[in-house]
């Protein structure tokens, strides 16, 4: 390992949960500011987790401690893959078992709650996985490689020109990873929702604050995928990376949250159209 | 380490409002806290419907025979700290119900109470600042929590030396 990765290592294990944190508050302020509120502090959700881990130890089953840990252990691990420049295969799959254990310790516990959170969480994950993966293909087909690495030194245009479809089908599992209406389904950011706290309803105290954690992390990750569709200039990338977050805020506070019935068939069939719209685009084009 | 805990329990107090028999008035202006006119989440208050996430018990109204249970209930789903504050004539003290066959009282004959809101209904200023005392007892408490398991019981410890 030489000295760029060890930075970029350090980066992503110190820097990405203080950039997570920082966005959170801002995603809350601004919230609250398209609310017509004033809004809390910026470091609020430092604060929401430190006083999470003053909280008492409850659970109800031990396998939910094992499960928090592994979330958060496969979040800092995508964010370290991706700071590495690694494969976004390897990164999708070890995102893909962060989103499992999670489910896991929540159908540990028997809380009818958290059941169907969990229940509706694998759903949400069979909804933004093929179309991440499909991101990911047209990404390959345009690049030619899977590595971020190589994606970079070869590649000389921002791909978000080429791919522009692509990016509208990411905006879709991004508003299901970053836990956003219309598709805020098995969890929700803000307090009221039908099935109480859905996934995390049996999560709390320090647990609940290291899946606060994991969920910093994980958006440090799918920015850093937004900002891989233009990777040639720096100035360039801040401006799609803010504008997708503010995005994908508005469409939080502009939308009401639907049912998975709707989500399926909906995210599938424009994810799909959108993706192999943007591959006989890209076939025209080597043609 | 410990005093920025004890800082961010006052920052971020998460509220559960649970309604025990109450008329809906102090419940319509516990929600008016959440209002643009008031926006308690400026304080790091949100309002949660999970007591295992909440710091802060609001209760509304007189408890009865029935509902004691289920107030009993969630106050022990909550994690320590935790602090409790009754609302409204009928939760402090069971109101104009007091004397009715079916009403047990106030919220403090079930569970401790740490902060009473007074009116009927309450004004969600009054909420507010009834919220405010209750941080109070909120950041003491915490102190107590942070002490380890030895440190709290050294008064038990030092009680059965001298006997």
């Amino acid at each position: 390992m030489n000295m760029n990765d060890a930075i970029a290592v350090l980066a992503a294990l110190f820097l990405a949960p203080l950039i997570g944190g920082l966005v959170a508050g801002l995603d809350r302020k601004v919230t609250a500011r398209l609310q017509g509120r004033y809004g809390p502090p910026i470091l609020q959700p430092f604060y929401d987790v430190l006083k999470l881990f003053g909280k008492e130890k409850m659970i109800v089953n031990y396998w939910q401690i094992v499960c928090a840990y592994m979330y958060l252990v496969a979040n800092i691990l995508t964010v370290v893959l991706l700071a590495l420049q690694s494969d976004l295969l390897l990164i999708f799959f070890v995102l893909a078992v962060g989103g499992v254990f999670l489910v896991i310790g929540a159908l540990a516990a028997e809380s009818p709650y958290s059941q169907i959170g969990a229940q509706r969480e694998l759903i949400q994950m069979l909804t933004y996985e093929p179309l991440l993966i499909l991101v990911f293909v047209g990404i390959y087909l345009e690049t030619g490689s899977f590595k971020i690495s190589e994606i970079i030194a070869t590649y000389h245009e921002p791909l978000l020109i080429s791919l522009p479809l692509l990016f509208v089908v990411m905006g879709y599992a991004l508003v299901i990873k970053l836990k956003k209406s219309p598709f805020d389904i098995a969890t929700s950011h803000h307090a009221h929702q039908e099935i109480v706290k859905g996934v995390l309803t049996e999560y709390s105290g320090p647990y609940l604050g290291i899946i606060e954690i994991s969920h910093w992390f994980e958006t440090v990750f799918l920015l850093g995928l937004c900002a891989l569709f233009w990777h040639t200039s720096f100035l360039w990338m801040a401006v799609l990376v803010v504008a997708t977050y503010f995005g994908e805020v508005l469409v939080d506070n502009v939308c009401a949250r639907l049912t998975w019935r709707w989500m399926l068939p909906h995210a599938w069939t424009g994810g799909l159209i959108m993706s192999f719209a943007n591959y006989f685009w890209i076939f025209e084009k080597i043609k | 380490m410990k005093r920025l805990i004890n800082t961010s329990r006052v920052k971020s107090p998460w509220l559960i409002h649970f309604d025990c028999g109450s008329c809906n008035g102090c419940d319509i202006e516990v929600l008016a806290c959440l209002t643009p006119v008031y926006d308690i989440e400026r304080f790091g208050i949100l309002n949660v419907g999970n007591p295992k996430h909440a710091d802060i018990l609001v209760v509304t109204g007189t408890v009865n025979h029935r509902n004691k249970k289920a107030l009993k209930n969630v106050y022990d789903q909550m994690p320590e700290p935790k602090v409790v504050v009754a609302v409204g004539a009928c939760g402090t003290t069971g109101g104009i119900f007091r004397e009715a066959y079916n009403v047990v009282g106030g919220v403090d004959k079930i569970i401790p109470v740490d902060a009473y809101v007074s009116g009927c209904a309450a004004k969600p200023e009054a909420i507010i600042d009834g919220v405010v005392i209750a941080l109070g007892k909120l950041a003491e408490k915490g102190k107590k929590v942070d002490q380890g398991i030895f440190e709290r019981l050294e008064n038990t410890q030092n009680f059965i030396k001298s006997r």
